[in-house]
């Protein structure tokens, strides 16, 4: 006896379940040192051991749904990714992606011998003693002090049998009564409750069962019975981390065009004809959480940066998939991924930006997708599928051999339709046809080539759609950049006047002086360095913004637009 | 009994409900708990409320359809609710309501729009319409009470009538540290407001009763309708208002994520922080 509360909580892995506690769906409720626990298993197998607790309002995730790749607060329908427990969607704001990293306590999982075990610190040394397979006897909860039990296990066993003692709370012996030797660990609940877990080689016959849950039981009895003779200590008192100063107070952290995650070309494979599809895994454990529209930044060996789409379904943090398009007229980047990236390459990335958010708050979604267009759409039909919400997909492509991602778009189901080799008129007429007049809390979203995006825009606002009901992403700015006035820029938060010349952004302007801007695209479509405007004319040359946002005059992509008026004041 | 540390001068000269009026007829008693002390109310010739430790008599108050009491110097009367005298109104307590959870939780659990579609399925929201769109805060020093105004949401069925969705408007008010008050567009009548308020009786730290007045313009419903349709929303909420952890309403601006749509609960705790409210939260660490 004698380990106090913090030498358990430093010492090292305990069981916190049996794995047949989590059949499919089920969010199962744990405890550990005191600290509560929400424990699940999505579809991909994987167990999530997390704080049971939401980091909006606190209530207990346990109580939550498990959709297969994400898990639902009940309270306000909070979204958190399987794996990094980063929260992918906000009901109440559902034009807006979770724009600060928001993330619930995760605690690190091994599920060994039929048990899931955590840990509550980071670097708990491994399990010992036995091997990987095991059969794991019904568990015995014990209202007990956890040293008692495990004390009151080793006084059990069989006169003078062998006792291998496992640390801190674990041993294996043969207890008096039963068929064989067994490894028991105590699950350290709090400071007075525990559960006996035991383990045997292989699973043992009914009778063997009925023998070793006869013997436990009655040692549970026996030392509830002990118990009630002394005074039992408080219960542990649990912690809860306060959430970062960052995100209690503060607007996003400023992140430039940084590559802070290094990937390895995990797949290649030819996605259509002039298609590259790459599926990037992490060097080592998981990627960061991403919401369905998000980009990464594609740092490439030959220096240039590149935006693409990340395809994924919910939940999907093993790797991300991305589609790359050869461009007959290539500047170097999507040709340098076609011809020169290798399975097994290593490549940098950005963490996923989300600058092209999916509302889930509309009656029925539309999506309209031109060529490689569709991978953006692909990630959001995906997330609309896992919560059983109404959509229709849209591809155009100028074959079905055009068409990427074909197994992937077919198995989103029956609300894909294919659009091929279509004519201009023709590809009008079908835009027209799918989008219908505008009904309320309906949704489009339309990503694809520049001509069949101002088509679509222009036919949906003809049908009465109105701009905040119509999304898009380019994948590049078309229009000639005017880089030929010169103006003043006062940063407000910065107490900072800078003069920007011809011939160079607002956003190199800044960098230059010393202001870590987050950019991407930077040529105005992708909407990463979207900036708030308190004073001035706007002279907008970005794709990204919408008209009515145009007009409103009061936010700006600072790596394309320029002044109208000679001087311009930015909340930076 | 004990409360081990002293409640704060603010909770202690304020009016705390107690017991709704119907539970203690004439020539009736209860015995209930308010700030972990045992109290007795009893009505004969007239209301009177007793400290059940040491027998001494304390102020009392009946507003609103409750008995209210006092451990300090409370004002004369307690915060108004003006349509609780307009004569065509049906004025109602629903229910009296016991809940493990803290009144503050319980309070910013009324404030709260969000929840509506997926606690309140098909009642007072539904999904897909989970916005919570942009609406104004304030805190008036004057009146000592915050104020939510410009709240819409979107319900699939605001009234019995109404075929397709619309949006509702609400105000909220909260007027006392432990209760709040709302107004919401009134099917009846275009011109006016039905009135919900939810008084919460704080028995001990993480205990509460919370006690629903209704002020509505309604020929229509009889008051039991009404009744179990409060109840029902009531019940909703409880669930999740014992699920809530920690129970203590947290002050710390850090302990939980707020978002935009909660700025009517920032607001809510800035306001209990200042007034130096030591009771049902969990307060600010001063670092």
């Amino acid at each position: 006896m004698g380990l106090g509360v913090a030498e358990l909580r430093q010492a090292a892995w305990y069981p916190v379940a049996s794995s047949d506690d989590l059949p499919f769906r089920h969010v199962y409720h744990g405890q550990l040192l005191g600290q509560e626990l929400a424990i699940w298993r999505a579809d991909d197998g994987y167990v999530n051991v997390w704080e049971n607790r939401c980091l909006h309002r606190g209530v207990r995730l346990s109580i939550g749904i498990n959709d297969g790749a994400e898990l639902r607060c009940q309270y306000h329908g909070w979204r958190y990714a399987n794996r990094t427990a980063g929260c992918t969607y906000i009901p109440a704001h559902p034009a807006d992606a979770p724009a600060r990293r928001i993330t619930n306590r995760t605690y690190p999982v091994k599920e060994r011998f039929g048990l899931v075990w955590a840990a509550l610190v980071a670097d708990a040394p491994e399990v010992e003693g036995i091997g990987e397979a095991g059969f794991a006897l019904r568990a015995m909860p014990v209202n007990a002090l956890p040293e008692m039990v495990l004390a009151g296990l080793m006084q059990r066993r069989v006169a003078g049998g062998a006792v291998e003692a496992l640390p801190p709370l674990g041993a294996a012996l043969v207890l008096e009564g039963t068929p064989g030797r067994a490894t028991y660990f105590v699950q350290p609940v709090d400071s007075a409750r525990a559960v006996i877990r035991g383990v045997v080689e292989a699973e043992p016959d009914i009778e063997a069962l009925m023998a070793f849950n006869a013997v436990l039981t009655r040692l549970r009895d026996e030392l509830e019975a002990e118990a009630r003779q002394v005074e039992a200590p408080e219960p542990i008192v649990p912690r809860y981390e306060p959430v970062s100063v960052e995100l209690a107070t503060m607007p996003d952290l400023v992140i430039g065009r940084q590559a802070t995650v290094r990937v390895r070309v995990a797949r290649r494979w030819q996605a259509a004809l002039d298609v590259i599809g790459l599926e990037l895994a992490p060097l080592s454990g998981q990627l960061p959480t991403f919401q369905p529209g998000a980009h990464i930044d594609l740092h490439l060996p030959n220096g240039l940066v590149r935006q693409y789409s990340i395809t994924n379904g919910p939940g999907e943090l093993l790797s991300y998939s991305i589609a790359v398009k050869r461009e007959a007229d290539s500047r170097g980047g999507s040709a340098a991924i076609a011809d020169a990236l290798r399975e097994g390459d290593v490549l940098a990335i950005s963490e996923p930006r989300n600058n092209f958010p999916l509302r889930r708050d509309a009656v029925r979604t539309t999506f309209i997708a031109g060529g490689i267009g569709l991978t953006p759409l692909l990630s959001m039909a995906r997330a609309l599928k896992r919560s059983g919400l109404a959509f229709d997909f849209h591809a155009f492509a100028r074959s079905d051999g055009h068409l990427p991602l074909g197994p992937e778009l077919a198995a989103l189901g029956e609300g894909v339709m294919r659009h091929l080799a279509l004519g201009p008129s023709e590809t009008a007429q079908e835009i027209r046809r799918v989008l219908g007049p505008y009904s309320f809390a309906r949704h489009v979203y339309i990503c694809g080539p520049g001509p069949m995006l101002e088509l679509a825009r222009g036919l949906a606002t003809a049908l009465g759609w109105p701009d905040e009901a119509v999304h898009y992403e380019y994948f590049k700015n078309a229009h000639e950049i005017d880089k030929s006035t010169s103006f003043a820029v006062d940063l407000a938060r910065s107490a900072l006047s800078l003069r920007v010349p011809a011939g160079k952004s607002i956003l190199e302007v800044m960098r230059e002086n010393g202001i870590d801007a987050p950019s991407s695209c930077e040529q105005g479509a992708c909407g990463t360095c979207l900036t708030r405007v308190l004073e001035g004319e706007i002279d907008h040359q970005d794709v990204y913004l919408n008209a009515t946002e145009k007009a409103a005059d009061n936010v700006m992509m600072t790596c394309v637009s320029r002044a109208k008026s000679g001087r311009l004041v930015l909340d930076i | 009994m004990g409360y081990s540390k002293p409640i704060a001068p603010s909770l202690r000269d304020l009016w705390h409900v107690i017991a709704a009026s119907q539970e203690v007829p004439m020539g009736g008693k209860r015995v209930t708990t308010l700030f972990d002390t045992a109290l007795t109310v009893s009505r004969n010739e007239r209301l009177r409320v007793a400290r059940n430790d040491d027998g001494s008599l304390l102020p009392v108050i009946e507003r609103y359809g409750c008995i209210w009491t006092s451990f300090g110097s409370p004002s004369a009367d307690l915060f108004p609710i003006i349509e609780y005298g307009e004569s065509d109104r049906r004025n109602i307590i629903a229910g009296s309501i016991g809940v493990n959870v803290s009144a503050p939780r319980a309070i910013e659990n009324f404030l709260d729009m969000g929840h509506f579609p997926y606690v309140h399925t098909d009642i007072l929201g539904a999904e897909p319409h989970t916005e919570v769109k942009e609406y104004d805060v304030e805190i008036s020093f004057e009146r000592d009470e915050i104020l939510a105004t410009r709240c819409r949401f979107f319900q699939p069925r605001a009234a019995l009538t109404a075929t397709e969705g619309q949006e509702v408007d609400y105000i909220y008010r909260v007027p006392h540290p432990y209760c709040s008050v709302l107004y919401k567009s009134c099917p009846a009548d275009e011109s006016r407001l039905d009135v919900i308020a939810i008084f919460c009786q704080p028995m001990t730290e993480e205990t509460i009763r919370a006690h629903l007045m209704l002020s509505m313009i309604d020929a229509d419903n009889t008051d039991a309708g009404i009744r179990r349709f409060q109840q029902t929303i009531f019940g909703q909420d409880r669930p999740i208002l014992e699920n809530q952890y920690p129970k203590r309403l947290p002050l710390d601006p850090r302990a939980e994520t707020p978002i935009r749509a909660d700025k009517s609960a920032i607001a809510y705790r800035r306001w209990l922080s200042q007034k130096g409210v030591n009771y049902g939260v969990i307060p600010q660490q001063l670092s």
